[in-house]
């Protein structure tokens, strides 16, 4: 039995079922830590058995009975449990029918009150059904490290109260801005490690699902749609982004043919639907820019005017470096390579130590004919880049963008 | 569930204070505990300065008293109140009009009081 279509529909059905499972037997438990667990374990099983015996008839109920079976193990261990077992009234004010489950369970995960670096750790246990040592991987993080972190978050939700509810509507825009940022964060991880760190899974196409679960879950909002659209957008692109050898390849140089234009008119319906909420941010600019990006006829024909527009608008909602860069990258197609280069010098002071304000630099400097110069550019952009190796792996995730090529 | 609220503030940061806006400051904290009522389970109590705090600590020999509080923080505990409510949004909501936020170090700790004492009946 070969492991690749069974380890395909493993995914599928796992991030599918595992978050509605913890949810649901959360509430039947009075227990977020106890029912995470017992999908864990299901999950883990799953992963075992269904590679070894092929997958069951009907998987989800197949997950739905292990996990179970494994809560009321649990149950029956545990002295503690028992007696919350025991309690007539489950915490029935955190069952309010009617809302969806999966979405619950990830405002508790992405909850504010927890550090950041669990938030998605968690996220992608207990809400896409990954397993711990597939998140080490992916993160190249130490496993027991990783475990511990999760250990503590769980605890914190459990005993410091943080209710499995989505928050009321007056909060919920700025509460969803939390969880979009962890669904954001997974997917530049696996738009950037897509060579295969996670082997089985793959979590930019997790992330793209995801989003596009929580835009259905929470159709009134803009910025949730405008995610969706950025990651389908992006996510179109993908089997562009790597040459035969596993290279990146540069926007400029993808073969536009290869990507998916069903996942783009999907993108951009949404970013349609994002608009029409008349409430513009971050996540719809961006998607708006790699929409017409992945429209343009070629590198050329691009409409570098709108993108540099919409560049500015992005800036002043967010003027990190990387989008202050990119902002000069589209303004520098549509004038001179003189002038591009004057307005990228003016923001020396602030980008100086960043390798790819030197990258940038370097090909305009080519483009000028200054080679001698360029080369100087290049070799401070490699230095920057191997010093910072290791640091940047492990502290720019959070804003890592998935292309810095000006897309 | 049953928090403790521990009302935090940097005395430093607060001595330039105009004394006006201190008075201001103080009523709307009063009123605070009014449009808090409801949740209040213990009102709590306001602690004079760390000045007169005296601590009792571990010696070898037995306790030993000494002047000042446990720890030589920038940050003081002003006060602390008990509030109970449904979940830890419910608390964020209560603690976010906490009226000695406005000022620069002012901050408020929320943790969870045990209740639960299961454990030890067995």
């Amino acid at each position: 039995m070969t492991s690749a279509p069974t380890d395909g529909l493993l995914a599928q059905v796992l991030r599918q079922e595992a978050g509605p499972l913890v949810a649901r037997l959360s509430r039947r438990f009075g227990d977020f830590d106890l029912a995470e667990e017992a999908v864990q374990s299901a999950v883990a099983e799953a992963l075992t058995g269904w590679r070894r015996d092929g997958p069951p008839h009907n998987p989800a109920a197949w997950l739905q009975v292990a996990a179970q079976r494994n809560a009321l193990d649990g149950v029956r261990r545990s002295n503690r449990q028992r007696a919350l077992a025991q309690r007539v009234e489950p915490p029935a004010a955190k069952a309010r029918p009617g809302t969806d489950d999966r979405l619950a369970l990830l405002f508790a995960c992405c909850h504010p009150a927890l550090v950041p670096e669990a938030r998605l750790a968690l996220t992608l246990r207990a809400v896409v059904g990954l397993t711990t040592p597939q998140i080490a991987r992916a993160f190249l993080v130490n496993e027991s490290t990783l475990a511990q972190r999760i250990v503590r978050a769980k605890r914190k939700i459990v005993d410091a109260g943080i209710s499995l509810a989505v928050p009321p509507s007056e909060q919920l825009s700025e509460r969803l801005g939390d969880v979009l940022a962890v669904v954001y964060v997974m997917f530049n991880e696996g738009f950037v490690s897509s060579s295969g760190a996670t082997q089985d899974r793959d979590l930019a196409a997790d992330a793209v699902w995801l989003a596009g679960v929580i835009a259905a879950s929470a159709p009134r909002e803009p910025e949730a749609w405008g995610l969706a659209a950025l990651l389908t957008i992006q996510h179109a692109r993908a089997s562009a982004r790597f040459d035969e050898h596993g290279g990146l390849v540069l926007l400029r140089h993808q073969d536009r043919a290869r990507w998916d234009a069903d996942a783009i008119a999907e993108g951009e319906a949404m970013i349609e639907r994002a608009a029409a909420l008349r409430r513009p941010g971050r996540y719809q600019l961006q998607a708006a820019i790699a929409a017409l990006h992945a429209t343009a006829p070629s590198w050329e024909g691009t409409d570098w005017l709108q993108i540099a527009m919409l560049y500015e608008l992005l800036a002043r909602l967010d003027p990190s470096p990387v989008v202050l860069l990119n902002a000069t990258v589209a303004r520098a197609q549509l004038g001179t390579a003189d002038d591009a280069l004057a307005t990228l010098d003016g923001l020396a002071d602030r980008l100086a130590s960043y390798h790819l304000f030197h990258a940038a630099r370097a090909e305009l400097l080519t483009t000028l004919g200054r080679h001698d110069e360029a080369s100087e550019a290049n070799r401070t952009a490699l230095g920057l880049t191997a010093n910072d190796a290791e640091r940047r792996l492990l502290t720019t995730r959070l804003h890592r963008h998935p292309l810095d090529d000006g897309s | 569930m049953k928090y403790v609220l521990m009302y935090v503030s940097r005395p430093d940061l607060d001595a330039g204070a105009d004394p006006e806006a201190a008075q201001a400051l103080y009523k709307r904290v009063y009123e605070w505990f009014g449009e808090n009522e409801a949740v209040m389970a213990d009102g709590g109590a306001e602690l004079l300065g760390v000045e007169t705090a005296t601590s009792v600590k571990h010696g070898d020999d037995g306790p030993v008293v000494v002047d000042g509080p446990f720890n030589e923080a920038k940050e003081i505990i002003g006060g602390f109140s008990i509030i109970e409510v449904a979940d830890m949004d419910a608390a964020i909501e209560v603690v976010k009009s906490w009226p000695l936020l406005d000022l620069p170090g002012g901050s408020v700790e929320i943790r969870p009081m045990v209740e639960d004492y299961s454990h030890l009946e067995q």
